[in-house]
């Protein structure tokens, strides 16, 4: 045997006990394969979530939050203003600013608040427009925050091995969540539902109305427009939700929110939620309160009035929240409002369940299917070739052997379209080994002998093969860039195929021809 | 030596008129279906929706009852279908696709399922029936996956077009995406003839289709390029015709090996991937075609249309470094 055999053998076998460890682990049990091949949802079963994060409700908070700022900075220089209103979710319009002061109006707006742009229009009035990149980042931050808790929320619920991530580009407001083997959606969806936007705004009035119209009547049917009605998840005593009235803006959201506990009620004993905010928060909280001391104010989680405490004084950085909760209630609230700071509401894109009993069928059809196939070309190339039929299997085997070694050792997960990759791996392979057979027939029938027949023909082939490979891979790439979760499995076991078949039909399948030929005389014919 | 197709010589450039006429009437056939049923027969994935697959435990309520449990609850104008197993038994599963009313935002996209799974608890009890998989796709998200389904298929034409190009001459890429592009609307066709379901992994096996069949073409391009430099005073006819034939076996062997291995999966694969399978055996089939029959005439009238019938050089590219060193 020639030294560069040798060699070559050495690499073969080597790269093939690897790819048996990188997939079986040592010693090689179905028990390491299960642990060492990630499956996807659609075989393992489970819940698969696309969320998207209305992230215009982000910027509307941002909108909202300069509008009390520059209201607070105006009052603060004595700059009389008549309205300031949001218009769009990234648009203020104030009127009725005094003329004389103009300058100082755009002075406040570019030193304090330079991410707005300022124009104005006649008699004193302006139009803040919120900067495009500003926003692009507010957007960003907005589902970078919604993702970290959620995290933070499906870790505390104890989920095994959820993922969670952005879906597609940096700049995409879609998030995959992923949890494996989890059956119960109402579950789910609760914790992603209860992970929601949270807003502290004062009641306008003393109480709640029992319907939206009784509520629009009290004000001669139209709401003034820095006010809404929001409904409660109180109910009335017909079982309809009561409405509360509440202003628009001087309130603050989850973003302002640092900690949020289960206390008891000095007075009564009673569960209560006692919370802290951020600095930020606690100033504008402090002047808030300060100002609307007596008055209701509304724990607003998703448009929807959780509670209304009366509030009994001013509230810096701490508060507490009381009401007649059970324990349970309290709880619930208080980790809503830790893990419901989320700077933008949240809806559901996609939804799949896959139940484990479909996985488990589903994988036993596409084994069946493989091996199946897996046979059925076997028996054609030992029939057809003969004695090279052995030399296509051998790099067959190989093939799937490295490829799934390489998926194991990428971590990429194997779904139902990655059988069936797997299987078209198969087709592929063989069609390298048929190519380069079909070849030295050709080359033999031509007059050659066995021994430059085999070398013509892998040096010619083997041009003919990087093109077809490559091309396949364009259009693989493709699908792995496209698809999402079932679809890229197929697309990462497709691309992995391609190369180690690449490997095996050129590398593998030359060295077994040498040693063949090696063991014959010279001139001597191969079965083929 | 068993052999199939050596020493075939059939001029399969002369009988292109034949070969055109089959491709129209494929495609018009398609387009016919396609333009009788207004639209193709879209996943859930691709329409917005939910489609659930639900397994009854014993007793098992037919069509009838399913139905009616469902418009009790609400969601009324579902679809409802028995599945079966491979081996053609029924155990009870079923596919309910819910037909009611979905308000158009996203929010309530979850909404189907739970009018399903609400209804058939009430009318037959919980815990008699079992969801097997649910598939929940907003409104506006459906629209987004098609658009991009259509580009992701464009631009792997155009990456192979390039590629093509660029190592063999233009006309060459061209016709071999233009072969492709064949098979896929095709397909597609063939998928609205037969009201077969076009969803995600359906796209996917489209895609990959455009692989295969790019490979059986440049196989047949290879060996014109290799023809045509020891050939060079036969014309571009002949040379095509030859290298159709030299690459014959080959082609008629892997695609009729490829295709026993999807056909393997159309049969025993499962009824999920149903429908990926169906692609992918058309397609092998359509692939295998138009690579001899479509791809190839269209290079000869290219060089027709210029004027000579000379054969178009190909040797745009450079051969592999390791393939000269040997």
């Amino acid at each position: 045997m020639s030294k560069r055999i040798r060699t070559r053998l050495i690499v073969i076998v080597v790269l093939t006990l690897l790819s048996v460890y990188l997939f079986s682990g040592f010693p090689p049990s179905i028990e390491n394969m299960k642990k060492r091949i990630n499956l996807g949802l659609d075989l393992q079963g489970g819940i698969q979530l696309v969320l998207r994060v209305k992230t215009s409700d982000a910027i509307r908070a941002e909108t909202d939050q300069t509008i009390e700022s520059v209201k607070t900075q105006l009052q603060k220089e004595n700059i009389t203003f008549g309205e300031m209103t949001r218009t769009q979710d990234d648009q203020i319009t104030a009127t009725g600013v005094d003329p004389s002061k103009s300058a100082d109006f755009r002075r406040i707006i570019t030193e304090v608040h330079p991410e707005w742009d300022v124009a104005s229009s006649t008699g004193g009035g302006y139009t803040l427009q919120l900067k495009q990149a500003q926003a692009a980042t507010y957007r960003q931050q907005s589902v970078d925050q919604a993702i970290s808790t959620i995290s933070n929320r499906i870790n505390a619920l104890g989920v095994t091995e959820p993922t969670i991530q952005r879906r597609g580009a940096t700049t995409s407001d879609q998030i995959l969540i992923q949890f494996p083997g989890v059956k119960d959606p109402a579950r789910v969806e609760d914790i992603i539902q209860s992970t929601a936007l949270l807003e502290l705004k004062i009641v306008d009035g003393t109480g709640s109305f029992p319907s939206e119209e009784a509520a629009k009547a009290s004000y001669g049917g139209v709401l003034p427009g820095d006010l809404e009605s929001l409904p409660s998840i109180e109910r009335s005593a017909d079982g309809s939700p009561l409405y509360y009235v509440v202003h628009k803006t001087g309130g603050i959201t989850g973003r302002d929110l640092k900690n949020a506990y289960v206390s008891r009620d000095p007075n009564n004993g009673r569960p209560a939620i006692s919370f802290s905010l951020n600095s930020d928060g606690a100033k504008k909280f402090g002047s808030i309160t300060e100002r609307n001391v007596g008055k209701l104010l509304a724990i607003i989680l998703d448009n929807r009035v959780q509670s209304a405490p009366v509030l009994h004084e001013r509230i810096y950085d701490q508060g507490q929240i009381t009401g007649s909760f059970t324990q349970k209630d309290a709880d619930d609230l208080a980790l809503k409002l830790r893990s419901g700071a989320l700077p933008a509401s949240i809806s559901i894109d996609e939804e799949t369940i896959v139940g484990a009993s479909l996985g488990a069928d589903s994988i036993k059809a596409g084994v069946t299917a493989s091996l199946i196939a897996l046979a059925a070309v076997l028996a054609f190339v030992l029939i057809y070739y003969k004695a090279s039929g052995i030399n296509a299997a051998i790099a067959m085997f190989l093939n799937l052997i490295v490829l799934l070694g390489a998926m194991a050792y990428l971590g990429a997960t194997l779904t139902l379209p990655g059988i069936a990759g797997v299987i078209l791996t198969i087709g592929v392979g063989i069609d390298s080994n048929v190519l380069i057979f079909e070849r030295i027939r050709e080359e033999m029938r031509a007059g050659k002998n066995a021994a430059s027949a085999v070398l013509t023909s892998f040096n010619r082939v083997f041009i003919t093969l990087v093109d077809t490979h490559l091309a396949a891979l364009i259009s693989a790439t493709f699908l792995f860039l496209f698809g999402t979760g079932p679809v890229k499995g197929f697309a990462v076991t497709l691309v992995i195929g391609l190369v180690s078949n690449m490997f095996t039909a050129v590398f593998v399948s030359r060295t077994l021809f040498e040693i063949v030929l090696a063991r014959k005389e010279v001139g001597e014919s191969i079965s083929i | 030596m068993i052999e199939l197709f050596n020493g075939i010589k059939v001029d399969w450039i002369g009988k292109r008129q034949l070969f055109f006429a089959i491709s129209i009437v494929l495609l018009v056939i398609g387009m016919i279906s396609l333009i009788q049923k207004g639209k193709f027969q879209y996943g859930v994935d691709f329409r917005g929706g939910t489609t659930m697959r639900v397994h009854f435990n014993d007793p098992v309520p037919n069509v009838d009852k399913i139905r009616q449990a469902l418009e009790k609850g609400g969601a009324t104008h579902s679809q409802i279908q028995e599945l079966r197993d491979p081996a053609g038994n029924f155990q009870g599963n079923f596919q309910i696709e819910y037909g009611g009313e979905t308000s158009a935002s996203d929010a309530a996209t979850t909404q189907g399922r739970k009018i399903v799974t609400a209804a058939l608890d009430a009318e037959f009890g919980a815990g008699k029936s079992e969801v097997l998989s649910s598939e929940s796709v907003g409104p506006s998200v459906g629209g987004d996956l098609r658009r991009q389904a259509v580009m992701a298929t464009l631009y792997a034409l155009g990456g192979i077009l390039v590629y093509i190009a660029l190592r063999f001459e233009w006309i060459y890429g061209a016709a071999a995406v233009f072969a492709v592009f064949h098979d896929t609307l095709v397909t597609l066709g063939i998928f609205s003839l037969f009201n077969k379901e076009i969803n995600l992994t359906v796209i996917a096996a489209l895609l990959t289709l455009v692989g295969y069949s790019v490979n059986d073409t440049i196989v047949v391009f290879d060996r014109v390029r290799e023809n045509l430099k020891i050939r060079r005073r036969d014309d571009l006819e002949s040379i095509l015709n030859d290298s159709i034939n030299q690459t014959l076996s080959r082609t008629i062997l892997t695609s009729g090996l490829t295709f026993l291995t999807v056909l393997a999966l159309f049969l025993f694969g499962g009824e999920i991937i149903n429908n990926f399978a169906f692609a992918m055996v058309i397609g092998i089939v359509v692939g295998t075609y138009s690579s001899i029959a479509v791809a190839s005439p269209l290079v000869l009238i290219y060089s027709k249309v210029r004027g000579q019938g000379k054969p178009v050089p190909t040797v745009a590219a450079k051969l592999p470094r390791t393939a000269k060193a040997r």
